[in-house]
């Protein structure tokens, strides 16, 4: 069993309640940093821990603390990024509803190590239900004293509110989150200013994922050289996976990083195998942004080495061979997925959710959407791969914000890894329109997995 | 799409919703009111089913901006209903986690069932139902929301949606 440091009371009734939570060691961290350590001391737990931002990027948290801009006189904000709308991932979600207080502490210990009074969570506008939940953690929360003026007696003031989205992934990119939280439609910034130097009301600002902010309590309570002796190489602690698709037992696991991929899949303690009892075909490791990958290339590397739950592994080989942790959303394709089908619903998802704002975005993913469409309706051509290929060539790059690399990746990963599958669809549409082409040599060589 | 031409109803903004626009504008400093005009629409549209252009027109007076700022931002999220919706609206996840598990069925059988088409409202005025971008629950797919409270209704089989109209139904007569 792995060590759990975020989940591991989640199971205990009535945990999401202060008096429960509390008795399970919550706040200790907040009691710990506001009455015994200095800002900078906490800075230098969370930078010496390695905790790498647990939404998808992967760029070390401390680091990004310690570039926030301290003007005097001018209020600087923490902001949580509780957007959560990469497909596949559903870990925030997960933990803010069976465990909200783990973030408000987080919150409290990482605005007090910012400097910040006003911290604001925004959550995807979905979220109803969870802003429901942390309001009224807050409360509860803030009737105890742990939040709003002086808190615990130490001089220290903290307002911490929740704000609702509108529905749209865009709002994840962190500077128009910030947008959107200004009250604008989410229409990224040109970066630099970074936020650290000009965010939200033009205040320096550090904006942090749910789960790397839930990860900053563990880190306080054990220290940050404990913490990082979990995990392996540079890929320090826990991570929250989310895995859905054809799996088992789909749902939330906390993994010491460095599980390998097959026990991850296939273990009792994890998903528990393919569901039906049917064969791995690809999976998606990271969200639908990262690159699809064939079953023996998740399995193992190009080099035949096991494949870990890891940034460094599962990043191994590039995007030749390899892909990215990203945020953790982990989807399983069995033997009946069809990769172009699926491959088009990610390019219509990418097309609904550009922003519009850079042309290569706009108008590169609807075409995308356009031609994965008549290839899966079986009107597409040969050349169509090719045409693929290139307009997510001339859209990786060339864009203010991710969204663009996150919409060219999947395209083009997926002609890269199941190039005859896509021919298949053009030389036998007809077929293609009523069947699937199954598995084919993709699972190579993996060997068959019995299952019970 | 924004349809100003339409006729449409002027609308007044009752006390009790005046007063929760209040609690919402003092979260933000001084002068950054216009912070609080998504959780506004969300507001308006739990109070009126959808958001009007009266309304946005109101909501703007209310944040001191103009109203293209408003409209610009109605049209740009997607949860906001810019012409009047069933009193449920069925919100199915379409993205390839739920679609692994049978989220085009589920949505052929609520097109099936209710007799409308998505984007639609039922002549009872009841229902309409629309795919939408990944929700957030992959791992109990096939998944829908409902608002105004967005509630949610996982590992949907036909059974379950069956039943959910109908408990929906009856609440509606209630």
């Amino acid at each position: 069993m792995g060590r759990k440091l975020l989940l591991e009371h989640i199971n205990v009734p009535g945990i999401n309640t202060f008096d429960v939570y509390r008795s399970k060691g919550g706040y200790a961290s907040v009691e710990k940093a506001l009455k015994t350590m200095s800002p900078e001391a906490i800075v230098e737990e969370v930078k010496k821990s390695g905790l790498r931002g647990r939404g998808g990027a992967g760029f070390p948290t401390g680091m990004k603390w310690s570039f926030l801009a301290k003007p005097e006189g001018v209020a600087r904000y923490l902001v949580c990024n509780g957007d959560e709308s990469e497909p596949g991932t559903f870990k925030d979600r997960y933990l803010m509803t069976y465990i909200p207080h783990l973030l408000i502490e987080g919150m409290i210990v990482s605005s007090f190590a910012l400097g910040a009074n006003t911290s604001y969570i925004y959550l995807r506008g979905e979220m109803m239900p969870q802003v429901r939940i942390l309001e009224r953690a807050i409360a509860e929360a803030k009737a105890k004293g742990f939040l709003g003026k002086n808190i615990l007696g130490t001089g220290y003031d903290l307002e911490l509110y929740v704000q609702p989205g509108g529905g749209a992934y865009i709002c994840g990119e962190e500077t128009a989150l910030l947008e959107s939280l200004e009250g604008k439609r989410g229409n990224p910034r040109i970066k630099p200013p970074f936020p650290a130097i000009a965010g939200l009301y033009g205040c320096p600002t550090v904006v942090n994922n749910v789960e790397s902010i839930a990860a900053v309590v563990p880190i306080i309570n054990e220290g940050g050289d404990e913490y990082a002796k979990i995990g392996i190489g540079r890929s320090t602690g826990t991570k929250l996976i989310s895995a859905g698709g054809n799996l088992k037992k789909p749902g939330v696991y906390e993994i010491e990083l460095g599980v390998p991929v097959e026990e991850f899949i296939y273990s009792d303690e994890y998903c528990g195998g393919i569901a039906n009892g049917k064969r791995l075909k690809a999976v998606v490791a990271g969200g639908s942004s990262v690159p699809i990958l064939p079953a023996n290339l998740i399995l193992k590397t190009i080099n035949n080495e096991a494949r870990l739950m890891s940034y460094e592994s599962l990043s191994d080989g590039g995007f030749v061979s390899g892909t990215m942790l990203g945020s953790g959303g982990f989807i399983a394709y069995d033997e009946d997925a069809c990769i172009v089908r699926n491959t088009w619903n990610f390019a219509r998802f990418y097309h609904h959710e550009s922003c519009g704002q850079c042309s290569p975005c706009r108008e590169g993913t609807g075409w995308m959407e356009k031609v994965l469409h008549r290839l899966e309706y079986g009107h597409g051509k040969m050349s169509d791969m090719d045409l693929l290929v290139d307009v997510s060539k001339k859209i990786e790059g060339n864009t203010i914000c991710p969204l663009g690399d996150a919409a060219a990746w999947p395209v083009a990963s997926a002609i890269r890894h199941f190039r005859d599958e896509f021919e298949w669809h053009v030389t036998n549409a007809s077929e293609a329109t009523s069947t699937n082409y199954g598995l084919a040599h993709y699972a190579d060589p993996l060997k068959v997995v019995e299952t019970a | 799409m924004l349809r100003v031409d339409e006729a449409q109803e002027p609308v007044e903004f009752s006390p009790a919703l005046i007063s929760k626009f209040d609690e919402i504008v003092s979260r933000y400093p001084q002068g950054k009111q216009k912070s609080g005009l998504l959780p506004i629409l969300h507001l308006v549209q739990a109070e009126f089913g959808w958001v009007s252009a009266p309304a946005m027109d109101k909501v703007a007076e209310y944040l001191s901006i103009l109203p293209i700022e408003v409209y610009e931002v109605a049209t740009f999220y997607t949860m906001y209903f810019l012409r009047p919706q069933g009193k449920y609206v069925l919100e199915v996840c379409r993205t390839s986690g739920c679609c692994l598990v049978g989220a085009e069925k589920i949505m052929d059988h609520i097109e099936e069932t209710l007799g409308v088409k998505e984007g639609e409202v039922t002549p009872d005025g009841l229902f309409s139902w629309r795919g939408v971008e990944c929700l957030a629950a992959c791992g109990f797919g096939p998944v829908l929301q409902i608002g105004p409270e967005y509630t949610f209704y996982e590992n949907l089989t036909n059974e379950s949606v069956d039943k959910l109209i109908s408990d929906l139904k009856a609440k509606a007569k209630n």
